[in-house]
């Protein structure tokens, strides 16, 4: 290149071998710029003012006027070739470059910070959500009541007799003074006596929610837990309905495979009563029969308490707990861990169960 | 009930390979649960075997005990040959050490051998001590787990027996025998029986059953006997307390009698402790046959037996020796002395027999369940007898049962029964159930054949007529079966009979359903959003003392602060239910502090307590009618008021520290945030207004209310000794919305609002106002004075310091102009901004900067 260089020789636009020779060193000079920078020098060197192909285009002015337009069509093309040179050599540069600042601005994803807190559902109000969405789905409806109630939705609307000792088999916590009446609900039935009073029937209803009884906590006890009862009434009723939506639920809850078992048993509100199992393939030590929950087809007297005719409408009742259901869906060992609020509980579920 | 499976066996055709585990699984179709098995084999392990003591020498020790080398033979004179390999010494004869000193020479003892294993886990095995080779154990019952007697080991002729050397002692002392042990429910007093449980066992396996009653005979009548009288003045309910009393003596019994073993045996595995000859046949009967029964030493009675109610200030002292002030409702059992016992709940301690009575006044009585309900409850005596009379006893089978005791006392205890004997009452009617016959088919949805409900009733004891032109069954329940009154409880028993296996599966189809209620869904979005904005879910107990109550109940000024208090709480720290969640929540961060987790945000939502007005009603309806509108009202009325709650603590920092990640001190700003946002999930506007409230900081607690002016939460820092006395990190946050409130506020419709394409113009104005002016009230204004082309207005800066008066305060709005139907000037805008101004100057002397 240093024969380009300013003081040497001024090539004669008319001498196409010059030229040419002065293209070429041109674009050689270009192809080796191997950064932005030193195509710049290029750049300067062969296109500048000083520039052998600039001071040759330069002479065409002085050239005689039948030559001036072979000089300046030899010189148009030759120019013409070098900023092309120049324009390739600095796209290709200038995505290197820009290629090499990414590559440069290269993190450690795996090192980034969570700022952001993650939050968590309680699995008891998750799973209470889920087991009212599959009823609502059925087309019932969800009911809710309070959980300080009086003693009679509690108890003697659900045929409870004030003497019989199922009465005190609740262990209830009672409101000073007792003589008001009041208790804190032993189970969310008084709900399906409260819908039986305010809806028309044909009654579904579905009533989850928290229920006492006076046991101290340890790992299968807490006196503050929390139930799913469902009520229908309609006409012609039978336990076949109750067991096919027993069965019905269990799948939507438990997949295709669940079985349920019904065993006779008592409760004041139902007759026939029965003890609800479901079989549990995943247990711990082996399958077996997991007891669930009680359900029944729903006493006369009940119905009569809500003004509902026995000898027109029928009705079964269910209920299970929702404690008890996350302890072996979910393989939770300790009732306690459920209730102290132990974030890393919740946290471990987060938004599913 | 725990059942003997030898008693069973006795009524019942138990297979004899059964275990009380498949004696339970059978039990269970009919709707019993299974509770436990009681096996003295899973302890106890022989060779045990009945041994005589041939020479016993005392040898005295250097502790100051004296202990007795024993030569007791174990195997029959000319059978040692047997013995090859038993660790049972060629002669048949084993040394043995034993410390006790309640025998002597000539006695038949148990003896386990090397080999044997006692309860415990406590393997026998020939060891050296005391300087001679021990080769075995003479045992006292506690030691084979029969017993808690500590007197000494145990002498088999002082309970009466007498056996070979070398018998199996397991078998002697029915240590093979097991027991099921089932849940009765309530309903079920009859299955209180071995023959109710045989009659069940019958049911579930489709055997045979012998009733027990049957084995024995009762007199056809009886008289001449004690003298009873039944004078209840005042039944409850109308029901008479006692309606039979039979009555019957046996005389000359020999006191010093022991209980035979085989009936200590099964009285141990029903769970009963032997006492003495007659108590343990009085339990016996009452085990067998269900009904209780008491047996009265006959000359410490004085005069006839009154059967009465108490009178005031009557008392008694009763078998467990406590005195006892008694209930004018309690009936009792009365002699010319007074009191003898509450009747079917305890007898008395003067008349009780004891270790030299001889002649016993036997009493078996049917007693009114709620009447003895009543008093077992009153006097906190849940006894045997009263466990089986409120739950119902058969009419019938008293005078049986006495009878039974009469024969066991004759024949167990030598003594001689009365001819004479006395049986007052009146039978009450058997109960009669109309049955549709397609009603039990309806009920439980299995087509049963004629012979399924016939069969089964009749199965179960009742009296079965067809009648064909009504198309309906007469049922004639049996007397033993008071829960069965209506024509479902028939349903019930064919349907468990035939067994619920077979009941199908069909689907009910409930009407087109509204879905959730609003407030169900406003619920869900709430406890959703707060989760998705970072809190943890947790649930806390609503139990509370009345200081936490105190501490943060309803802030107002001068309300009063009622809550619900217990009758019967866990503790008294707990005694009264919360008015607020955040107690609950405090305890729960305090918990996960002393965890190790220090930086929280959690949430819960539940009811608060707030009784206002009426608490309860005096009295409540009778079950089985619908009451009137009126009274359902009180009902309703009376249930304090117990809205839902959300509250949120925040302690410690917003976020894990991390790589590149300073973590945020979470601020009082934070709780107000929370709050914002749950009020923006339901669409409704929180006005934020400085607040106070003994729990929160009193500087920094903002009321939150309404646009109605109702408050509905507070929001802010936690007072700081509250943070202190609750050893929570110092600045914590919390907040509390009645959120039942929001949900009333929520809009129903929300209006479209018109969207300008027009650019935006945007003002800044910094206003100096005094300290104390709220930055939200400055905004309003600014917001007021503005006018329509007000689009946005924010405050983005509050500054105070060099430059500005002291008490004063510098704060800076951003204000966003923009017109529905042109680009709006500058002057438009600096118009605009200044009229906003102008509200603020006059209201509040801001000057802007």
């Amino acid at each position: 290149m240093t024969d380009t260089l300013p003081g040497a020789a001024i090539p004669n636009p008319l001498d196409e071998a010059a030229i040419t020779a002065a293209v070429e060193d041109a674009v050689a000079a270009i192809a080796a710029a191997s950064s932005l920078e030193e195509l710049k020098a290029v750049r300067l060197a062969h296109t500048g003012e000083k520039s052998p192909l600039s001071l040759a285009n330069r002479e065409i002015g002085a050239l005689a006027k039948e030559h001036k337009a072979a000089a300046g069509k030899l010189m148009g093309s030759s120019r013409g070739r070098v900023n092309q040179a120049l324009a390739a050599r600095t796209a290709v540069l200038e995505a290197e470059n820009d290629a090499r600042i990414l590559v440069e601005e290269t993190v450690d994803v795996t090192a980034a910070p969570r700022r952001r807190r993650a939050g968590a559902r309680h699995p008891l109000s998750t799973l209470q959500d889920r087991v009212a969405d599959i009823f609502v789905g059925m087309g019932w409806e969800i009911a809710e009541g309070p959980e300080v109630e009086s003693e009679w939705f509690n108890f003697d609307a659900l045929n409870f007799k004030p003497d019989h000792p199922a009465r005190e088999m609740q262990d209830t916590f009672f409101v000073e003074p007792p003589e008001a009446h009041l208790l804190m609900r032993t189970h969310t039935s008084p709900v399906q006596v409260r819908s039986m009073l305010e809806r028309e029937v044909p009654i579904y209803v579905l009533c989850p929610g928290k229920v006492f009884r006076t046991d101290e906590l340890d790992a299968t006890h807490t006196p503050v837990f929390h139930q799913f009862e469902g009520l229908a009434i309609d006409k012609n009723l039978s336990m076949a309905d109750l067991r096919g939506t027993l069965e019905h639920f269990a799948r939507q809850m438990f997949g295709d495979e669940a079985q349920i078992r019904l065993r006779p048993n008592y409760f004041p509100f139902t007759e026939p009563s029965a003890e609800l199992d479901i079989w549990h393939p995943g247990a711990k030590g082996g399958p077996r029969w997991i007891e669930w929950g009680g359900c029944g087809m729903v006493n006369p007297n009940v119905l009569r308490a809500a003004g509902i005719d026995p000898d027109e409408y029928s009705g079964f009742a269910f209920g299970m707990g929702i404690e008890r259901t996350l302890m072996f869906r979910n393989e939770v060992g300790d009732m306690r861990d459920m209730i102290e609020g132990d974030v890393r509980f919740s946290e471990h579920f987060g938004m599913e169960i | 009930m725990r059942i003997p499976l030898s008693w069973l066996r006795e009524f019942a055709q138990v297979p004899a390979d059964a275990t009380a585990e498949d004696v339970m699984a059978d039990l269970v179709k009919v709707g019993f649960e299974e509770e436990a098995v009681h096996r003295p084999t899973d302890e106890l392990k022989g060779p045990i075997v009945v041994g005589q003591v041939l020479s016993l020498v005392k040898e005295p020790q250097s502790n100051g005990k004296t202990i007795n080398w024993c030569q007791v033979r174990v195997v029959p004179e000319g059978q040692e040959q047997t013995l090859a390999g038993k660790g049972i010494d060629p002669s048949g004869v084993q040394g043995i050490i034993c410390g006790a000193h309640n025998f002597v020479e000539g006695d038949k003892v148990v003896v386990t051998l090397p080999g044997a294993v006692l309860p415990g886990d406590f393997h026998i095995s020939a060891r050296k001590t005391y300087g001679h080779m021990s080769a075995g154990m003479i045992a006292s019952v506690r030691e084979l787990g029969i017993g808690e007697d500590h007197d000494g080991i145990l002498v088999l002729s002082r309970i009466g027996l007498d056996p070979e050397v070398g018998t199996d002692a397991m078998s002697l002392l029915g240590l093979y025998d097991e027991a099921a042990e089932i849940n009765v429910t309530p309903d079920r007093g009859y299955a209180f029986s071995i023959r109710g449980v045989a009659r069940e066992y019958a049911h579930a396996t489709g055997t045979s059953f012998v009733d027990p009653a049957s084995k024995v005979t009762v007199p056809a009548s009886l008289q001449g006997g004690y003298g009873i009288k039944l004078n209840d003045d005042a039944p409850i309910y109308g029901n008479p307390g006692c309606d039979r009393f039979v009555a019957r003596t046996v005389r000359g019994v020999d006191p010093s009698r022991p209980t035979p073993p085989w009936m200590v045996s099964r009285l141990r595995l029903a769970g009963i402790r032997s006492i003495s000859l007659p108590v343990d046949i009085s339990n016996y009967v009452m085990l067998e046959l269900g009904q209780p029964n008491h047996c009265y030493d006959l000359d410490k009675l004085s005069g006839d037996i009154v059967v009465r109610r108490a009178v005031a200030g009557e008392k008694i002292t009763t078998l467990d020796d406590k005195v006892r002030a008694l209930d004018v409702e309690d009936l009792l059992i009365t002699d010319d002395s007074g009191a003898i016992g509450i009747a079917g709940v305890m007898g008395g301690a003067n008349t009780e027999v004891s270790d030299s009575t001889t002649n016993i006044l036997v009493e078996a009585a049917h007693f009114d369940e709620v009447s003895i309900a009543r008093s077992r409850r009153r006097h906190k005596l849940p006894s045997e007898a009263s466990k089986r009379f409120e739950r119902g006893v058969d009419w019938h089978v008293a005078g049986v049962a006495a009878q039974r005791v009469v024969d066991l006392l004759v024949e167990l205890a030598g003594g001689t029964a009365d001819e004479a004997g006395t049986d007052v009452g009146i039978a009450p009617d058997a109960v009669t159930i109309e049955l549709p016959s397609g009603y039990p088919a309806a009920r439980i949805g299995i087509d049963f054949t004629e012979e399924q409900i016939t069969g089964s009733l009749e199965d179960l004891g009742a009296v079965v007529r067809k009648d064909e032109s009504a198309g309906s069954y007469s049922v004639t329940a049996p007397s033993w079966r008071n829960d069965l009154e209506t024509k479902e409880d028939l349903s019930e028993e064919i349907a468990r009979l035939v067994g619920y296996e077979n009941i199908p599966a069909t689907l009910p189809v409930a009407p087109p359903g509204r879905g959730l209620t609003r407030t169900q869904q406003q619920k869900r979005r709430v406890v959703q959003a707060l989760a998705d904005a970072g809190l943890t879910e947790v649930l806390s107990y609503p139990f509370v003392s009345k200081a936490t109550n105190d501490t943060f109940g309803v802030a107002e000024e001068g309300a009063s602060r009622t809550a619900v208090k217990l009758a019967n709480p866990i503790s008294e720290e707990h005694g009264y239910l919360r008015t607020s969640i955040l107690p609950g929540l405090i305890e729960v961060a305090r918990r996960n502090h002393s965890r190790g987790f220090r930086d929280l945000a959690v949430f819960e939502a539940g009811s608060v307590f707030l009784p206002d007005g009426q608490l309860g009603t005096p009295s409540i309806p009778p079950l089985g009618i619908k009451p009137s509108d009126e009274v359902l009202d009180g009902l309703y009325d009376g249930v304090p008021n117990q809205p839902l709650h959300v509250a949120a603590v925040l302690t410690g920092h917003d976020s894990p520290a991390a790589a590149e990640h300073k973590p945020r001190a979470w601020d009082w700003a934070d709780a107000l945030d929370v709050a914002r946002l749950v009020g923006d999930v339901l669409g409704v506007e929180l006005v934020v207004s400085q607040g106070s409230h003994q729990a929160f900081h009193p500087g920094r607690a903002a009321q939150l209310a309404l646009r109605s002016g109702a408050v509905v939460g507070y929001a802010g820092e936690l007072h700081p000794k509250l943070l202190a006395a609750h050893d929570m990190p110092a600045r914590s946050v919390a907040l509390e919305l009645n959120v039942d409130a929001l949900f009333e506020a929520a809009p129903d419709v929300i209006v479209a609002k018109h969207i300008s394409g027009f650019p935006v113009a945007t003002q800044d104005v910094a206003l100096v106002v005094p300290q104390d002016v709220p930055a939200d009230a400055v905004l309003a204004a600014l917001r007021e004075g503005a006018g329509e082309l007000l689009e946005d207005v924010a405050l983005f800066d509050v500054y105070a310091g060099h430059g500005i008066e002291d008490g004063k305060k510098s704060l800076a709005f951003g204000l966003r102009f923009r017109a529905t139907d042109r680009t709006l000037t500058a002057d438009e805008a600096s118009e605009a901004r200044e009229a906003a101004v102008a509200v603020a100057a006059e209201r509040f002397g801001a000057v802007q900067r």
